[in-house]
């Protein structure tokens, strides 16, 4: 591979799921909407959102302080390193050793602290109560994550996700059950990390529910922009590390120009099945009461252990 | 100076020297506390710094020993200056600098006799802490040893008109006598009856059976109950709290440090042929430590005695990292055990650098606002905008966030676990993830616990109404965190230099590093095994996001505005807001509470309904006290109520114990 080839596949990829991301989110609204015998607002709505939002004055509280402003920027840049690490269209990528799947969560939850913290900065009552809930969720589902991502470490021997990602897809095609335990705990922590249903609903103002929506209302404008945009780089990432992880195929090497077009053809395959599913899970599940998130996010953590053990004792 | 006749040990005894005479300095000129403050702390600060230089000399260099001309005729003091011991004079060195700059400023108000005791008892704490580390006889060790347990007890008790301080120094002497006994038992162990008590000695000693686990187990309690493990850890949270802040960050951030150094001196060095059965109780009890140090902490509101519960968590980490390495290295995985060594050395260094900062940070709060107790503080980053900065990011390397120090620690720790594998025993193949797990648990839980933390102390509205305003730190304070901050970077950022310091000391203590290919990946990649195994560059990480920072700002006013506007809260459209509505720090801490409610011993008490004036109360305490320590002093108590009747007072009765014992050794004794 040479470093040039490199750097232009590297760039692509971070700009290609930079501006494809809000798309994600407007398919998945759109199905939901579908499903619910709406029409829908349409694919592109999130691109008309985050328009209008740069467009407008940006209103601060009196007390907010450089961290509430420098919050959107820090999210936004966390969110978009993490798309540039993950392996969405080619292994290899110049930044891709700059963090494995360890190092991947300890970014998101660099966001989430921030994010947190953010929501603490005004004083508000519901800014804390989002922010205490927000790091209720992420110390349930962070553990569950690190387990799920520890057993494609343990059959990969390693937690380089390029060697996860070669590992895998270039294996024969045999279904280990230590990953399909993995899989469903993977599904409970990004239905969970990205506020989705059934532990958050991401359309809900309603006061008594909402989390990752409670944290973020002081915000508005630009800023607000900023957040909805990486929330939906969030998603993108978290999709493609589960396909990175549970359905490898597909992902080129970076440099080999034939196998993109073919890359980039099964990432939309794929995001389109996934967003599909992702609409479908939310149509069929209910939001739990929050007292039942940590019963939920635990199950995830013991299927996830399960997963490992399941490697230990069945696989080696 | 020509450098070549100057051995590193002979410096480290000069500079320990030094800040005795420092410290006698500053009793003998309390009269002056403007030079105490202006020229003693500074230059204790000074002497600092050269033991962290001399400290790194030593890792590189070859061992060097001396013979001191003091103590006992026959029995001199042995010095000798290693990797280990290099090691961790650099991080006495490194962190008791930032200290002591802060203490110049922290200690200004101080009256002037407390101002000049206090002055002898850090620099001589400092001092023992030295000797600690460069004894090279149990004879001197131990008498360290217990100088630096007393002199930090006069410490602690520095405010002894307070009787709850009184009562926290009590506790912490109890309970480092204690694990001095432990430690002192450990030595006779090894010793065996013959040879002397150096350590080149006792290192040769063949222990046979099970003595070498007897010993093990002394030495693991001994030193455990200074570092803090659970159930030794109720000295903690008690004597933190009391002692001034300065002290609480060297305790905290120094002090337990010396416990893990002796741990690693006796079990890697001194006993040797280290067991995978030792690894894995020193593995489960710091998984338990850390699990519990933190839950405790999260439910703390006042904000020092959170951080000593901190330190009993990050304790429990260091321990996960030195448990593996034993597991591995008993095991025969000497590569993996450097891996673990090294992990938990450089979490030990980490710990010191952030919890030093945070205790500093605790002390500026507690300086400028009078309050401990978080439920009244709220605001302070529009006060104290340096010191918000330095506790933010103390707070996130404590997170475990990249790119900051503590992250890299813990996640050497769990590339360490990840070689797991190589294990042939599979229940001890399945713990270790298992461990690994709980480390996750206690990692995230501690990014709650600062979340909660700095957002109640420096963010929101102030929940108390202050008389003064709160005042930022003065200029010494401030030099004080602001190096430590730089630590928690340079550690952070570039791991790769400090991790081939510690390999040199891995190298020297087990015979083994990490292999070539990892240490020759390069300085911007930090690759522990293989690149193709593991990488991760925090460099690459800060310069990504400051880069998408920088470039979106520019962008998004390139392309649209950058108006603002300020204006009230608007929290849902709620009119009436007032401070009171915010999280307090319990609230912060409730589903926690709930969650893992049988650990915690909670006592609450609810209004009645037709209460006029209702309060809720709420206590969550220990479980420990109840279960372990208050029956162990109860039977103490009937235990010496009985034997007090021999104690007759008439000296007929003692003469007939004497003339009973000496028929009775007649008989037996022949």
């Amino acid at each position: 591979m040479n470093i040039a080839s490199g750097i232009v596949f590297q760039v692509l990829q971070s700009v290609l799921v930079l501006l494809i991301a809000p798309l994600m989110l407007g398919w998945v609204n759109q199905c939901r909407a579908w499903l619910q015998n709406k029409s829908g607002a349409g694919v592109w709505q999130p691109y008309h959102v985050l328009h209008k939002l740069f467009h407008k004055d940006a209103v601060l509280a009196h007390n907010a302080s450089p961290l509430f402003r420098a919050t959107p920027y820090i999210l936004f840049g966390c969110m978009w390193l993490a798309v540039g690490i993950v392996p969405v269209l080619a292994t290899s990528l110049p930044f891709a050793p700059a963090a494995d799947v360890i190092a991947l969560v300890g970014l998101f939850a660099l966001a989430r602290v921030f994010v947190s913290l953010a929501g603490m900065d005004v004083g508000t009552s519901f800014g804390t109560l989002g922010a205490r809930r927000e790091m209720m969720i992420g110390f349930l589902a962070e553990p569950a994550m690190l387990m799920t991502l520890f057993t494609a470490s343990l059959i990969s021997h390693s937690t380089s996700l390029v060697t996860i990602v070669d590992t895998l897809a270039h294996r024969e095609f045999v279904i280990y059950p230590s990953m399909a335990f993995a899989a469903v705990a993977f599904l409970m922590v990004l239905l969970a990390e990205n506020a989705r249903i059934p532990i958050d609903n991401p359309t809900t103002h309603l006061e008594l529910t909402m989390i990752h929506e409670a944290m973020i209302l002081e915000y508005s404008a630009r800023h607000l922009a900023l957040i909805e945009w990486a929330a939906s780089l969030k998603l993108t990432a978290y999709i493609t590390i589960g396909f990175a992880i549970f359905m490898p195929w597909g992902i080129a090497q970076a440099g080999d120009w034939v196998g993109m077009p073919i890359a980039l053809a099964a990432l939309a395959l794929k995001l389109t099945a996934a967003g599909a599913g992702l609409a479908l899970l939310e149509t069929l599940s209910a939001k739990m009461r929050i007292f039942r998130a940590p019963e939920f996010l635990g199950t995830a953590f013991l299927l996830a252990t399960l997963g490992m053990l399941t490697h230990f004792l069945l696989e080696t | 100076m020509d450098v070549s006749f100057l051995q590193p040990i002979e410096a480290a005894v000069t500079l320990s020297v030094i800040w005795i005479g420092l410290g006698a300095i500053g009793l003998a000129c309390m009269r002056v506390p403007r030079l105490i403050t202006n020229v003693v702390f500074p230059a204790g600060a000074l002497v600092s710094l050269a033991l962290a230089a001399t400290g790194l000399w030593a890792i590189g260099a070859p061992p060097s020993s001396a013979i001191l001309p003091a103590g006992l005729p026959d029995l001199p003091f042995h010095v000798r200056l290693d990797a280990l011991s290099g090691f961790f004079l650099l991080l006495l060195g490194g962190v008791s600098f930032g200290i002591s700059l802060f203490a110049a400023g922290y200690f200004r108000d101080t009256e002037a006799t407390t101002l000049g005791q206090l002055t002898l008892q850090y620099h001589v704490f400092l001092a023992s802490m030295a000797f600690v580390l460069i004894a090279d006889d149990a004879y001197l060790f131990m008498i360290t040893w217990e100088s630096m347990a007393l002199s930090s007890y006069f410490l602690v008790t520095t405010e002894h008109h307070d009787e709850q301080n009184r009562k926290a120094g009590f506790i912490y002497l109890l309970i480092a006598h204690i694990g001095a006994l432990g430690i002192l038992l450990c030595f006779g162990v090894l010793h065996g009856g013959h040879g002397d008590y150096t350590f080149a000695a006792l290192r040769a000693a063949d222990l046979k059976g099970y003595w070498a686990t007897v010993a093990f187990l002394l030495a693991f309690f001994g030193f455990g109950a200074k570092a803090g493990m659970l159930p030794l850890h109720v000295w903690l949270p008690e004597a933190h709290p009391a002692a001034p802040s300065p002290v609480s960050a060297l305790m905290s951030g120094i002090m337990l440090k010396t416990a893990i150094y002796g741990m690693v001196r006796v079990i890697f060095d001194l006993i040797g042929g280290i067991r995978w059965e030792w690894g894995l109780t020193v593995l489960l009890f710091g998984a338990a430590t850390s699990l519990f140090g933190v839950l405790f902490a999260l439910m703390q509101h006042d904000l020092k005695r959170l951080l000593a519960y901190h330190s009993v968590e990050n304790i429990g980490i260091i321990l996960i990292g030195i448990g593996l390495a034993m597991v591995f290295i008993g095991s025969g995985h000497p590569v993996a055990g450097a891996l673990g060594l090294i992990a938990g050395l450089y979490h030990t260094l980490n710990h010191a650098v952030f919890k030093g900062l945070l205790f500093l940070g605790a002390g500026a709060i507690l300086k400028s606002t009078g309050l401990r107790n978080l439920n009244e503080m709220g605001g302070l980053i529009r006060y104290m905008p340096h010191t918000a900065l330095y506790f933010l990011i103390g707070a996130l390397a404590i997170s475990a966030l990249p790119p900051l120090n503590g992250f890299v620690s813990e996640w050497l720790t769990f590339q360490a676990s990840l070689q797991a594998p190589q294990l042939a025993s599979s229940v001890v193949r399945s713990l270790v993830p298992i461990v690994a797990a709980v480390l996750a648990l206690s990692g995230a839980l501690t990014g709650m616990c600062f979340v909660k933390v700095y957002g109640i102390a420096f963010l929101g509205q102030h929940r108390h109404e202050m008389a003064v305003k709160p005042r930022e730190a003065s200029g010494w304070e401030r030099a004080g965190m602001l190096w430590l901050t730089i630590a928690c970077f340079a550690l952070g950022l570039f791991p790769v230099f400090m991790i081939g310091e510690i390999n040199k000391v891995s190298l020297a203590l087990t015979g083994t590093g990490l292999s070539d290919e990892a240490m020759n990946s390069g300085w911007l990649w930090l690759a522990p095994t293989s690149g193709a195994q593991a990488s991760y560059s925090p460099i690459v990480f800060l310069l990504v996001i400051a880069a998408v920072f920088g470039l979106t700002f520019l962008l998004v006013r390139h392309f649209y505005h950058g108006r603002l506007r300020r204006a009230d809260p608007w929290d849902c459209g709620f009119p009436a807001q007032t401070s009171r509505m915010q999280d307090s720090a319990d609230a912060f801490g409730q589903p926690i509470r709930q969650i893992f409610a049988p650990v915690y011993l909670i006592q609450r008490e609810i209004p009645r309904a037709d209460d006029p004036q209702p309060m809720f109360r709420q206590s969550v305490e220990d479980r420990h006290w109840y279960s372990m320590y208050l029956p162990i002093a109860r039977f103490n108590e009937f235990l010496s109520g009985h034997v007090g009747k021999l104690q007759q007072g008439r000296i007929s009765v003692y003469l007939l114990y004497s003339f009973v014992t000496l028929i009775a050794l007649l008989v037996f004794a022949q």
